[in-house]
């Protein structure tokens, strides 16, 4: 240690001790190098092995022609072209920026307005139960929420058809007809996802300081201006946070539409990763399964970057 | 309820508005404000738990009454028929069996593997830290569906088609978990690794006895997430299985529902419902450990 670093107050400061312990051969700044490679190597390797190089083959792939069975051809961009000027994937890439504009509205303002509530007084059990209750759907598969969604919304004997033929409302044919679909396939998803978003607001919430509060509250701020002006304003680094989480795991979206509708009827419920799963998998189209993730992955990267640049602007740090 | 609530707050206000020079009329507002915010919040609850309570309570229904109008939200006459049409028309021993195996060995393999690179990138020095720690950040923005393609082929190139080691091996490595785990170290103080190397341990004894002991609770919730997460997943398993005997639950329970179309509700809802049970336990146990990892490093 103390030959390859020459340090100034360390021999004083031990000096009155003990002498260091002889140091093993392995201590020190080259024991640590050692250490550490080797607990990388799994980690790094593995996502070399399954991101890195996939996202390189990926491109790669983008450019070529294949079926898995015979050679793959080098086409340029002709997959490109082909994928932009296909209408299914054009109105597969609209729903999910649709999809995402809203879902994420919605997700973010249901989770902030009850992470508020939630918050301020009330007894604790109350506040375990609502916590617990919200978070509950995110413990549940998107398969089978899917699944018992798709009997709640039937037009026949769904419930929720039931519950508003109660109020006078005529059977709503949610999952027949284009409009339903996407409104199903969106409230399905929102209802299994605030929770997350709540738990990252709760936890935002929890770091503002109540001097802060007390403050505004002599000020002479009260209810609404106070979260207008104090809650909103620190809360902003949450916010960016889980809005940039929210809408990349939303503009993933695949189990859900898959299972409640197969991205009917017509394509008003396709998504743009299900675009990629079914030509890959079930057209065998490989090099056209890239290019649309190709585009995908571009869209996400400007959107995240978007979001950043923004953030620096609109995110305050205490 | 809304008494039990309005009693609780009865409890509490006068204390609370005791230093406060306008009593009467801040606690009376105070009072509104919270009867309508506990509305609210309990027709949220009833909105997110409604389906399950549904769920749960149709699933116990005979098929043939599963269809019947007004819904059952509390299994007043349980009928347990639609559990065994299960087991009848899904091998559940096996598809339990498969997902406890992937998703158990993903799990201890992400705690591992997150808490020797978390320790690595927040204690130890070597060169390239700051840049390979980027990139392993980086790498959690990389939706699967954009690198399944060539990773189904290298799964055919390493002869593991249609096997449960596909599914776990490339699920092993996470950014995420990583990213948590190093925030987990960089809590725990440095001056602990200072004093183990005075005491002449070298740095594997250090993090063996000193700092992989104290890093059991963050590994925990890397565990617990990864058991959520791959419990639950659908789009791999779709991709990376082909036969039967290796599907997980959720791939089990969209195979049941399109055997019986629209047939019995009943017994699909009871598929459902046994899916949820284990998720549910490990739930039940780690949910503090849950909470806090997924709220960690967001505050402030």
């Amino acid at each position: 240690m103390s030959t390859t670093t020459p340090p100034r107050e360390r021999p004083r400061q031990t000096a009155g001790r003990a002498a260091p312990a002889k140091t093993p051969a392995g201590n020190g700044r080259r024991g640590q190098r050692w250490l550490a490679w080797i607990f990388l190597a799994p980690t790094i390797l593995g996502m070399g092995l399954f991101t890195l190089i996939p996202i390189v083959a990926s491109v790669i792939l983008a450019f070529f022609r294949w079926d898995i069975i015979s050679a793959p051809t080098f086409v340029g961009f002709d997959n490109f072209s082909e994928v932009v000027q296909d209408p299914t994937v054009r109105v597969s890439f609209l729903n999910t920026i649709i999809f995402v504009v809203v879902a994420v509205v919605l997700q973010l303002g249901i989770a902030l307005a009850l992470a508020v509530m939630v918050q301020e007084k009330m007894p604790d059990w109350l506040r375990v139960f609502f916590r617990s209750a919200f978070f509950f759907p995110l413990i549940l598969s998107a398969a089978s929420v899917s699944i018992f969604m798709r009997y709640l919304f039937n037009e026949q004997f769904g419930v929720v058809n039931w519950f508003l033929s109660l109020v006078g409302i005529p059977a709503v044919p949610w999952l027949t007809t284009p409009g339903g679909s996407a409104t199903v396939v969106i409230l399905v998803y929102v209802w299994q996802n605030f929770g997350f978003s709540f738990l990252l607001f709760i936890g935002g919430l929890a770091s503002i300081p109540v001097e802060t509060y007390e403050a505004a509250s002599i000020d002479g701020a009260t209810g609404w201006r106070k979260h207008l002006h104090v809650t909103l304003p620190l809360l902003s680094p949450t916010t960016l946070v889980a809005s940039v989480m929210a809408i990349i795991s939303a503009l993933q979206v695949f189990d859900q539409p898959y299972v409640l509708t197969r991205g009917g009827p017509g394509d008003s419920t396709r998504t743009a990763v299900m675009v990629i799963f079914e030509s890959a998998f079930q057209r065998l189209e490989f090099g056209q399964a890239s290019a649309i993730g190709v585009l995908l992955t571009l869209i996400i990267m400007a959107i995240t970057a978007a979001q950043f640049r923004l953030s620096k602007r609109f995110v305050f740090y205490q | 309820m809304t008494t039990t609530t309005d009693h609780g707050l009865a409890g509490h206000s006068p204390r609370l508005s005791q230093g406060l020079p306008e009593t009467s009329r801040s606690r009376k507002k105070f009072t509104w404000n919270f009867a309508l915010r506990i509305l609210l919040l309990l027709i949220a609850a009833a909105l997110v738990l409604g389906p399950v309570l549904w769920t749960l309570s149709t699933s116990l229904r005979s098929p043939s009454e599963s269809f019947k109008l007004p819904p059952s939200f509390i299994p007043w006459n349980p009928d347990f028929t639609s559990y065994g049409e299960v087991f009848q028309q899904l091998n559940v021993f096996l598809l339990v069996l498969n997902s406890a195996l992937v998703t158990g060995l993903i799990a201890v393999g992400q705690m591992v593997t997150a808490a020797m690179a978390g320790y690595a990138f927040a204690h130890l020095k070597f060169r390239g830290r700051g840049a390979l720690f980027s990139i392993v950040l980086a790498t959690m923005m990389v939706p699967v569906q954009v690198t399944i393609v060539p990773v189904f082929m290298l799964i055919r190139g390493m002869g593991l088609s249609d096997t449960l080691l596909a599914l776990i091996l490339p699920a092993i490595p996470t950014a995420f978990g990583t990213f948590l785990m190093r925030q987990y170290f960089m809590g725990l103080p440095a001056e602990l690794a200072e004093a183990a190397s005075i005491d002449g341990a070298s740095p594997w004894r250090t993090f063996r006895s000193v700092y992989a002991p104290l890093a059991v609770p963050g590994m925990a919730i890397v565990g617990i997430l990864a058991f959520n997460f791959h419990w639950n997943e659908f789009f791999r398993p779709l991709i990376l299985t082909i036969s039967e005997q290796n599907f997980t639950l959720p791939l089990g329970l969209v195979s049941l529902q399109g055997n019986l179309g629209t047939g019995s509700i009943s017994v699909v809802l009871a598929g459902v419902v046994l899916s949820m049970i284990p998720a549910r336990v490990v739930f039940m146990f780690g949910q503090r450990a849950l909470q806090d990892g997924l709220t960690a490093g967001t505050g402030k």
